[in-house]
């Protein structure tokens, strides 16, 4: 009896063996960001995307080096950066080894901070960190390190864009800023007044405010003092549940003119935005929807709303972290050292299917890419966000934006 | 000028809703002694249902039917959990009320999604009542203050000039003795929390379409209207009343009025500090009233319990 029990042991214990050796490995990309709470949905819908692009661009291609596959492991946040570092943490002691976020540049200031720290403390288990959405600018400037990506255009580069289209239309005489108050609100804000005045030094700015994030029940306050300001045109950074708040209440509290975001679709937002937000509500952003940039693309959307017929590819340029994270681990010939990845991805040239090329400037870890600004509206909407109907258009665009842009990042190598 | 009666109407609209939500919990927690964490859970399910229901019925019986099925099945959750729960204590009562809250936000995100709904204002209703300089006033606020006001008039009516409402009240404060006289306490307790969770059920359809109907939406009023029953004083009808309204026009008031501390502090005689980017105050000195607009109540609160710690028309002591 004990000795079949042995026997029996050590079968499976070979079995066991032999079959995690017959598997290539997987490459796991700890996903942190918030999956409750009030920014849930845009949360969940990131994670959606990611793990469709690995299962699509990766895993079904053969995957990387020896057929290793991506895996996205998923970590609740609650967009708080000391929960962050919680998870932070399991990630790593997990053996994950790439760290993607977004939501959040709060979170994000936290989490390069201590992948900084970690890494220089830990050279045998470093980690790299893929951030696709948060744009704080100091993330690629005062604090930017070696080991963090920025996936999206950072808040200057965006609102260089998005003036350059506001400049060109004469009748705009009065500019209302409002965002959350937090480092990223914060940074928009700054941008928009130094663009407008370099751009247009005859807009006035008739407001320039911040409201707690995630907090306001009732944005009607606010929409008063911007309709009773007399501006012509509102700038926001706010997103997920403050963008809708923000945008739905000052529409029906009576403001006509067009509301300039950086975030105000899908998730939500468009399908409650609807016909009320028609032709006003315009977004800057990477990545071509409506028109479709390629047919690639189209196939890709076309199978994401198959697996998720709610869902909407709102954040493209998480295509482009999983593409480029792909080919950096093949060019690097390995997925354990993170340094040889990292320095793959450094000035990595790479054409994306949502449109254009993109260039992974080496100096600061940002990536330059074409930015458009697009607009909220039903007509010629192939692809609609929340299946409403509207979805966004691409109005203008400019290519490699800020590729010369100054940069205050001091990179220490390892 | 204009702008402060603008402001009066938005801060009464904010106001009422948050009456409807704290008047059940109060009624509630006069009753059982129990504070029923679960109230603003009760209040999103009324947005969803109505939600559901106006996709095939339209809002208006989203109005009427979804409420009642958030008060039947709050009803349900007296008469089969918390009756249960009581033999063992307040605590038990609290962290009950406490797992059915979590327990309804993960029931929603899974039914619905953690996406907001597009639950609109109905078509009717869609168009500008009136304006003051400028700043329209939707029909629909107008809507939400008749709504609020014809529930307070007829709670207020249905407690104090009732045969119904005086068996509550009696038996809110001598159970026993009501019970003696042979009326079913057990079916008061529970038509009472059923009523209570109606009317969170009421704010929730006719706030969904303003405020959003997303999973996060009893979170983001949840503490809020603790914080109102602990203001008005717990069990007082009136002091909810008067709490909810003195918070609808605070934070809207805040929020309208940039008063910035600097002015604050220098009205009162503080001089602001020359250097003040080094400053070890600096954030303190450049708080501005919307940015501290939602800490607001909850500063009030803490000077209520503090001076009166029974709050503004509560009876009981603390």
């Amino acid at each position: 009896m004990l000795k079949t029990t042995k026997f029996g042991v050590a079968t499976a214990l070979a079995l066991v063996m032999s079959t995690s050796a017959a598997y290539a490995e997987t490459i796991k990309i700890a996903f942190i960001d918030p999956l409750s709470g009030p920014f849930a949905s845009t949360g969940t819908n990131g994670l959606h995307q990611f793990e469709f692009a690995a299962e699509k661009m990766v895993n079904e291609a053969g995957g990387v080096l020896d057929g290793d596959m991506f895996e996205i492991v998923a970590f609740d946040n609650k967009i708080s950066p000391k929960e962050s570092l919680i998870q932070l943490q399991v990630a790593i002691d997990q053996g994950i080894r790439y760290i993607a976020q977004g939501n959040s540049s709060g979170v994000a200031n936290a989490l390069t901070e201590a992948i900084d720290k970690h890494n220089r403390r830990n050279p045998d288990d470093r980690v790299l960190f893929l951030n696709y959405a948060a744009v704080d600018p100091a993330l690629t400037n005062d604090k930017c390190n070696f080991w963090h990506f920025r996936f999206d255009a950072n808040a200057d580069i965006k609102m260089d864009a998005l003036t350059d289209v506001m400049a060109k239309d004469e009748s705009l005489k009065k500019v209302y800023i409002i965002g959350q108050d937090y480092s990223f609100g914060k940074a928009v804000a700054a941008a928009a007044v130094a663009n407008l005045e370099a751009k247009r030094p005859d807009i006035e700015i008739v407001g320039n405010e911040l409201h707690p994030i995630g907090k306001v029940k009732d944005f009607t306050p606010y929409s008063r003092k911007i309709v009773s300001s007399g501006a012509d045109a509102v700038i926001t950074g706010n997103w997920g549940a403050d963008m809708l708040g923000l945008g739905k209440s000052v529409i029906e509290n009576g403001f006509e003119g067009p509301i300039y975001t950086y975030y105000a679709a899908g998730s939500g937002i468009t399908g409650a935005f609807g016909e009320s937000g028609k032709d006003r509500i315009r977004l800057i952003a990477q990545g071509e929807i409506n028109p479709i940039a390629t047919e690639e693309a189209r196939q890709m959307y076309i199978a994401f709303k198959e697996k998720y017929p709610d869902g909407n590819i709102d954040q493209s340029r998480i295509f482009n972290v999983i593409g480029m994270l792909a080919e950096a681990i093949n060019e690097a010939g390995t997925a354990d050292d993170v340094v040889a990845v990292a320095t793959a991805l450094e000035g990595m040239e790479y054409e994306s299917m949502w449109g254009g090329k993109l260039f992974m400037r080496p100096q600061d870890h940002q990536l330059i890419q074409d930015m458009h600004v697009h607009v909220h509206t039903n007509e010629g909407v192939e692809f609609d966000y929340d299946n409403s109907g509207f979805g966004v258009v691409t109005e203008s665009s400019v290519t490699m934006a800020a590729m010369d842009s100054p940069t205050t990042c001091n990179m220490r190598r390892p | 000028m204009d702008l402060i009666l603008v402001n009066l109407i938005d801060g009464l609209v904010t106001g009422l809703l948050l009456f409807m939500l704290s008047a059940g919990l109060t009624l509630i927690f006069s009753m059982m002694g129990v504070l029923n964490f679960a109230h603003a859970s009760f209040y999103m399910l009324g947005a969803y249902f109505a939600y559901q229901i106006s996709l095939a019925l339209g809002f208006w019986m989203g109005l009427l039917i979804a409420p009642l099925i958030v008060g039947v099945l709050g009803a349900g959750v007296e008469r089969y959990g918390l009756r249960r729960v009581h033999q063992y204590g307040h605590v038990p009562e609290l962290i009950f009320t406490f797992g059915l809250a979590l327990l309804i936000e993960e029931l929603v995100q899974f039914l619905w999604g953690k996406n907001q709904m597009p639950y609109d204002i109905p078509e009717v209703l869609n168009f500008t009542a009136f304006a003051i300089a400028g700043n329209s006033i939707p029909a629909y606020k107008i809507f939400m203050i008749f709504i609020s006001v014809g529930i307070f008039i007829g709670l207020l009516y249905i407690l104090t000039k009732t045969r119904v409402g005086m068996i509550i009240q009696a038996a809110l404060s001598y159970p026993r003795t009501v019970e003696a006289l042979g009326h079913n306490v057990p079916l008061v307790f529970m038509g009472v929390f059923g009523v209570g969770t109606a009317l969170a059920g009421v704010a929730g359809v006719i706030a969904g379409p303003v405020l959003g109907t997303f999973p996060g939406m009893a979170f983001v009023l949840g503490s809020i209207v603790f914080v109102t029953i602990v203001i008005g004083g717990l069990g007082s009808l009136w002091g909810a009343l008067v709490a909810s309204l003195l918070i609808g026009w605070i934070t809207t008031f805040a929020k309208s009025y940039n008063v910035r501390m600097e002015d604050v502090l220098n009205g009162i005689g503080i001089s602001t500090p020359t250097n003040l980017d080094d400053n070890l105050f600096r954030d303190f000195w450049t708080i501005t009233s919307p940015q501290i607009a939602d800490i607001l109540p909850y500063i009030l609160m803490v000077l209520i319990l503090i001076f009166r710690p029974y709050g503004l028309l509560g009876k009981r002591d603390a």
